[in-house]
């Protein structure tokens, strides 16, 4: 496998614009899972001028609903690789528009017209292996806090600590570079 | 549930009819229990041999590493007896119930229970929800589920298949009403068409369930049904073999590759189904089932079930 280049959140626009689709990456530190149900939650709030229980500015979202287990110690992530990101594209661009995340990670991209957009806004779109959940629950040390658990378990906010999660490829850059147009 | 005391008294056990037939609620329990375990966990062989045999044939390095990263998976979640995908999915059990076969719990219920359970010790993520409200039952039991397919058959027979599907797949499955005089072309563009818009949605690379004919409900059915057919078995019908060893290549030509990330795999493998339909009907289901694909089958033995697949 060759060598992955490291991302720490919170990513800066210039570690951000370095990126190139096709390059292969991984993630260390604080990652945050929202989608369909958080993702109106929180346009609903970001829109009427109120804020989300945690800052995402500069931060990486991971579309997913993670599979977890109770343990003695808390909740274990079991599994957890990435759902299918196009269902948030009518809310996409708003959403990272709004909140000023510096990356997606999810599967299967977003369409043509939310890819262009999203190179404008300076964010990336990083493409986990659907399915893989036992690998991508390997690299989650901690689960740090869940907000909005009223939505369901695989709906809700998780915020996830992880240790060299990947390999993420990147799909989308900010040069407009798209994996999945053929 | 214990036999009636006074009724076993009067069983001769030597030769008896009965007790050959009977399958005992406990028994079917910690089969189901077994097989929602064994798949929510590991794959049948020959998705596995597919994988690994459709990697060697990867050119592309981020096609490789796709597949890099599903065996990596899939030996993990068998070592930690871990769900290999989150999505842990839906339940559809097709069972062939022999009519001399002897049950005194009703299967339906019982399997409902079952699920409610293994949703608890596995675990499994809750998925369902009410369709409207969108509110989640929280233990995978809910009207209408688990989806189960009883057919009925002669003697004492009892196979059970359990296939498991996350919604990903699922959500790219799709039903053509084609005119009835299209042909064999149509069809094909039809589960081409489908292949092509579904992408990465998926998560390929996929195997693409085809229903050809019945009915509406007919058709959805045989091309679920298709996806229980392992990838090393061939077609019996001549003519349906061809149209998959020939949707396979046309599928794999599109370029989505695994994970929809580019490459030369997009399906694992086509299978086709058919049923005789009305004069003006050509009904055409697709069903995709992810890379992930998740099965299970049991059989009775004797008065045992036993878990066949996945070893």
């Amino acid at each position: 496998m060759t060598k992955l280049i490291e991302l720490r959140p919170p990513l800066n626009d210039k570690k951000i614009k370095q990126l190139k689709a096709g390059d292969t990456v991984s993630v260390s530190g604080t990652v945050v899972t929202a989608r369909d149900k958080a993702y109106v939650r929180a346009l609903t709030l970001l829109r009427s001028g109120k804020k989300l229980p945690i800052d995402l500015h500069g931060g990486i979202v991971y579309h997913c609903g993670p599979l977890a287990k109770k343990t003695a110690r808390g909740l274990k992530i079991a599994s957890a690789g990435p759902t299918t990101s196009v269902r948030l594209d009518s809310m996409q661009v708003e959403f990272v528009k709004r909140t000023g995340v510096g990356a997606l990670v999810g599967k299967s991209g977003v369409n043509e017209d939310v890819a262009r957009e999203l190179a404008r806004l300076d964010c990336v779109y990083l493409a986990f292996t659907g399915g893989a959940g036992v690998l991508a629950a390997q690299a989650i040390q901690r689960v740090k806090k869940v907000f909005w658990r009223d939505l369901g378990p695989a709906e809700a906010l998780w915020v996830l600590n992880v240790k060299k999660f990947g390999p993420l490829v990147v799909a989308v850059d900010t040069k407009g570079n798209n994996l999945y147009q053929r | 549930m214990p036999p009636n005391p006074t009724y076993a008294k009067d069983i001769n056990y030597d030769d008896s009819f009965e007790l050959d037939c009977m399958l005992t609620e406990n028994e079917f329990r910690k089969t189901i229990i077994e097989m929602l375990r064994r798949a929510a966990t590991t794959l049948p062989k020959d998705v596995i041999n597919a994988l690994k045999i459709s990697k060697r044939r990867e050119g592309n390095k981020i096609a490789r590493l796709q597949f890099d990263c599903m065996l990596k998976n899939l030996k993990l979640a068998r070592k930690l007896g871990a769900p290999i995908c989150q999505d842990t999915g839906t339940f559809t059990f097709f069972i062939e119930l022999g009519s001399e076969l002897e049950l005194d719990f009703d299967i339906r219920q019982t399997l409902s229970e079952v699920i409610g359970q293994a949703t608890r010790v596995i675990p499994l993520r809750p998925n369902l929800v009410d369709p409207l409200t969108r509110k989640n039952t929280g233990t995978n039991m809910g009207e209408g589920q688990p989806v189960l397919h009883l057919e009925p058959m002669r003697g004492k027979r009892l196979r059970i298949d359990l296939l498991v599907k996350g919604a990903g797949a699922e959500n790219c499955s799709r039903l053509f009403m084609l005119k009835p005089t299209a042909g064999e072309e149509a069809v094909k563009r039809a589960v081409l068409l489908t292949v092509e818009e579904a992408g990465g949605q998926p998560c390929p690379p996929t195997i693409v369930g085809v229903g050809i004919g019945g009915s509406t409900e007919v058709a959805c059915l045989l091309a679920k049904k298709a996806l229980l057919r392992p990838l090393s078995s061939k077609n019996p019908d001549k003519k349906l073999a061809r149209m998959e060893r020939e949707l396979t290549d046309a599928a794999n030509g599109l370029g989505i590759g695994p994970m929809g990330l580019g490459g030369r795999t997009t399906v694992l493998g086509v299978h086709i189904a058919k049923a005789t339909c009305h004069t003006a009907s050509l009904p055409v289901a697709v069903n995709l089932q992810c890379w992930a694909a998740r099965r299970a089958s049991a059989r009775l033995v004797g008065d045992k079930l036993r878990v066949e697949v996945p070893r």
